[in-house]
């Protein structure tokens, strides 16, 4: 083992005002958490296979019913975006959903609870490499719609599109974030939890088909889930009259920044809430057996 | 390469800081609810912390000393702002664990023997900058410090290695250099060790002495402090300017390691290897006549170890007497140095390594 010194001089920081400094290490927190997500998928290739391959093939299985029924070409644009947008919602719940829960076993979690940082900055960059991660992912479904099914859009501009899909990776990934502390908290019921977050979400957000289908009952119930509203405004955003939509664009685009707002200070409140709890009980942030 | 101490990553010192201990505990106690399946006379609540006042200088090398179960982690973690406490103060680099939550973290780094930290995916690099982002480090120092530590911890060959990839001991040794990687002014290590192989093991005490002695010229906040748990005897010995020992809960004795031996000084401190009768269950103190312990079984011999001092002018031969009585047979005996061990069955009445030590039974 070397006897190399450790104790070089960092940059001095006296002086610099509170929130600079917090801004500053909390974005550090978020690139660096985000980085980890990156690289992993960087790494592992087999997660393609897991998560971006196997998701679409529910959405193929749709495309050629709808194709051998003889339904409007709409609808194979329908369940081509529902299965894209499934992926992102299979990496909330999974990753994002049970990700404190898996650091917790990991013995990590307290390393975090120590450290200076916030802990929505950690969320954050869970969220922000989640998001990008996925959409790399995403890619497959997107070429086995256009080059595959010959699936055509109509997007009504690109920034306009860009918006509405940042807007619903928000409100999805604050779900996300929300659901990390709930599912700490309900600890090896996480699993439970998220399979039962998956099919019924699928159900209730029209996946594969236009959500209207669903009727008044349903249609009320998927305008209350964000992916929902998330999956309908993409479809306008790209097939216009075709999409067969729940609300006006511009309702789902507001509902969707304030579902955003909403989960974000939910998700807060959820993590100070069971940092709380850790602090008092001393077991939430210690590996259970 | 600079000797001097750096400033921590977002923790300029104030007058506060200055003017205040590394460590401050004032009756501190924390109890937790215990759960009494089926026993109705069992107790509600389990005092793990009872009544601590402690007080750390900085630059100092602490060492808290005791079995498991004695309270030590369950100080640190209240300490490192992860636990609350149930009453009483404590303060660390001047600010309050409770209300300056924030203030405490910027300033103090934790590890903890045995923690797999980081993600296995990650190489040992990126992992040691992602936990210095945690803190703040400019990108270009955090690279900086990252390959010092990784030399210091002698995983250079392994540094683009996946954590997954890596032994334990290696991973261990990773552990370890995350740490260090912000340059915390208060450094809690629980059981830094545990599990560690013996070269290793001494190389990082060594660097955890030299990073404190690196400190030791700078100004008064920027000194390096070390609040060190332990269960190992030698490596306190070895490392702490100052040890506590402590038992459930309790603060027993507070000194330097040669002033916790002088107070056992005198007389002989003898080891015996003893071979029991089948299923005998022999009081050590009674047949020592004075505080004494069994120390950790040989099981190759079927032996175990009796340590006691006998004071001044009480003959061997009488407890050797007494062994006989019991049908016991003694296959070695040994005289040697006061130690902390000693001085630890001295104050606690039972051997640090002796199974009772968990549970209050004597052995």
């Amino acid at each position: 083992m070397s006897t190399a010194p450790v104790g070089a001089t960092l940059p001095g920081v006296a002086g610099e005002p509170r929130w600079r400094r917090d801004l500053a290490l909390n974005l550090r927190a978020t690139v660096a958490r985000a980085y980890v997500r990156v690289i992993g998928s960087l790494r592992e290739p087999t997660w393609v296979m897991l998560d971006a391959v196997f998701p679409n093939v529910g959405m193929c299985a749709f495309v050629l019913l709808y194709r051998a029924l003889g339904a409007p070409r709409e609808f194979e644009a329908v369940a081509v975006l529902g299965g894209i947008l499934s992926t992102y919602w299979l990496n909330v719940l999974w990753g994002m959903g049970a990700q404190l829960f898996w650091e917790k076993q990991q013995g990590q979690l307290q390393l975090y609870f120590v450290a200076p940082c916030s802990r929505m900055a950690i969320l954050t960059g869970m969220a922000i490499g989640g998001a990008l991660m996925t959409t790399v992912r995403s890619i497959v479904g997107i070429a086995l719609g256009l080059w595959v099914f010959h699936i055509h859009v109509a997007p009504v501009g690109l920034a306009e599109l860009l918006g509405i899909f940042a807007l619903t990776m928000i409100a999805l990934y604050t779900v996300g974030m929300t659901l990390a502390s709930l599912f700490l908290f309900f600890g090896r019921e996480a699993w439970h939890l998220c399979n039962a977050c998956t099919e019924p979400v699928y159900f209730l957000s029209g996946m594969y088909f236009p959500i209207r289908a669903l009727g008044a009952l349903g249609v009320a119930a998927a305008a209350l889930i964000p992916l929902g509203l998330g999956v309908d405004a993409m479809r306008q955003a790209l097939l216009g009259p075709g999409a067969h939509a729940l609300l006006p664009l511009r309702l789902e685009v507001a509902a969707l920044a304030a579902f955003g707002l909403l989960f974000f200070a939910l998700a807060r409140v959820a993590l100070e809430r069971l940092e709380t709890l850790s602090k008092r009980e001393g077991k939430l942030t210690q590996r259970s057996g | 390469m600079s000797l001097t101490p750096s400033t921590s990553s977002a923790s300029p010192p104030s007058a506060r800081d200055a003017a205040s201990p590394a460590v401050e505990t004032r009756a501190l106690r924390r109890t937790f609810r215990v759960s009494a399946r089926g026993r109705k006379d069992a107790p509600a609540e389990l005092e793990a912390l009872g009544a601590v006042d402690l007080r750390i200088e900085r630059g100092e090398i602490f060492g808290l000393l005791g079995p498991n179960g004695a309270g030590k982690t369950t100080c640190i973690k209240i300490l490192t702002t992860l636990l609350l406490p149930t009453s009483g103060e404590a303060r660390v680099a001047g600010f309050d664990v409770v209300r300056d939550a924030a203030e405490v973290r910027r300033r103090i780094s934790l590890v903890t023997g045995g923690e797999s930290s980081g993600y296995g995916i990650l190489t040992v690099r990126e992992c040691l900058w992602m936990f210095s982002q945690f803190y703040g480090v400019p990108n270009r120092e955090a690279w900086a410090r990252v390959d010092r530590l990784i030399d210091v911890v002698g995983l250079r060959e392994r540094q683009h290695s996946r954590i997954n990839r890596l032994s334990t001991g290696e991973r261990q040794r990773m552990n370890f250099a995350r740490g260090f990687v912000s340059e915390p002014d208060v450094l809690f290590l629980d059981e830094p060790t545990l599990g560690m192989d013996v070269n290793a093991a001494r190389e990082l005490r060594a660097f955890v002495a030299r990073w404190v002695r690196e400190g030791a010229g700078a100004c008064a906040p920027r000194r390096r402090t070390v609040l060190l748990t332990t269960h190992y005897m030698a490596e306190a010995e070895e490392l702490c300017d100052r040890v506590a020992i402590v038992d459930r809960g309790r603060m027993l004795a507070c000194d330097s390691p040669p002033a916790l031996r002088r107070r056992v000084q005198g007389g002989q401190h003898v080891e015996l290897e003893v071979l029991a009768p089948d299923g005998a269950s022999l009081d050590p103190a009674a047949i020592a006549g004075v505080p004494a312990a069994w120390g950790a079984p040989h099981p190759e011999r079927g032996t175990r170890t009796l340590k006691f001092r006998l004071p001044d002018g009480s003959p061997l031969v009488e407890v050797l007497r007494r062994l006989e009585q019991t049908g016991a047979r003694v296959d070695g005996v040994s005289t040697r140095e006061t130690t902390l061990e000693d001085v630890f069955i001295a104050i606690v009445g039972r051997a640090l390594d002796d199974p009772g030590a968990r549970t209050g039974e004597r052995a």
